[in-house]
């Protein structure tokens, strides 16, 4: 059953993430993207993580292409009218073809990993969040969050 | 029962990410290839997550939590900066944004 959900919710990813590459007008992307995140949000659950599956509808579905549709209506939504060179084309599939080839080598070469049990609650989560190594990143992501917010601001504003 | 998922999981990693980079390099639209990078950001999550499954730690998860905020940061900075170029010139394509340029 859990193979099951996970290759239907895979192939939905995949397909879901071809529309983002594929269409001319952003605004399908955007949907395409949507789709492709609540896909993989399916399969971190299924992998046994509820948290961040949980997270990755709520920041990035919710909040990042929320955001992103934001910014697409502010803007206007005009389909490119021209496609990308045909030099330019030929080093994109040369270089994703290296890419498919060096990391399915190193993938298939890998040894089959044992099963494992593992307690991936959020409370198990958050005692490895805060404790010794990486409760100095989490304090360090919260003036990160806080640049960011200042930044964008001072970015955006209109006399700037 | 989920163990054996995890190398499927790499795979659709794999696939992803490289769509993903297709796009940064086909596209026109400016919005469209930031919209490629997050879903290369994705690819890799998935691929910490099986990695964390992998291990039986959960360090890739929390991992994870610090690319799920970074992305966050990076895409309300990033949209600033499109706003930003737009007011400049009337067009998105990311051609014509040469400024840096000399």
């Amino acid at each position: 059953m859990t193979a099951i959900l996970f290759y239907v919710f895979a192939a939905l990813a995949v397909a879901s993430a071809l529309v983002v590459v594929g269409q001319r007008n952003p605004i399908y992307s955007a949907f395409g993207l949507i789709v492709t995140l609540c896909s993989l949000s399916v399969i971190f659950g299924l992998l046994g993580s509820p948290f961040i599956a949980a997270l990755q509808v709520v920041v990035y579905a919710g909040a990042i292409m929320v955001l992103f549709l934001f910014v697409i209506m502010l803007l206007g939504v005009k389909p490119e009218d021209r496609e990308s060179g045909g030099t330019l084309k030929a080093v994109a599939l040369a270089l994703a073809l290296a890419l498919a080839a060096e990391m399915g080598v190193v993938l298939l070469g890998a040894d089959q990993p044992p099963a494992s049990s593992l307690d991936a609650s959020t409370r198990a989560v958050a005692h490895v969040l805060f404790s010794a190594p990486y409760l100095y990143a989490f304090e360090a992501t919260s003036i990160l969050i806080l640049a960011a917010l200042v930044g964008s601001i001072v970015l955006a504003r209109r006399d700037a | 029962m989920s163990a054996d998922l995890v190398q499927p999981a790499l795979v659709l990693s794999l696939v992803l990410f490289v769509v993903g980079a297709l796009g940064v390099f086909l596209r026109r639209n400016i919005i469209t290839v930031f919209m490629c990078v997050e879903l290369m950001l994705n690819a890799v999550n998935l691929a910490f997550i099986a990695f964390s499954r992998a291990r039986g730690t959960l360090d890739g998860q929390v991992l994870v939590f610090f690319v799920l905020t970074v992305a966050a940061a990076e895409a309300a900075v990033g949209l600033a900066i499109i706003i930003a170029l737009h007011r400049g010139q009337d067009t998105l394509d990311v051609d014509a944004f040469r400024i840096l340029k000399w």
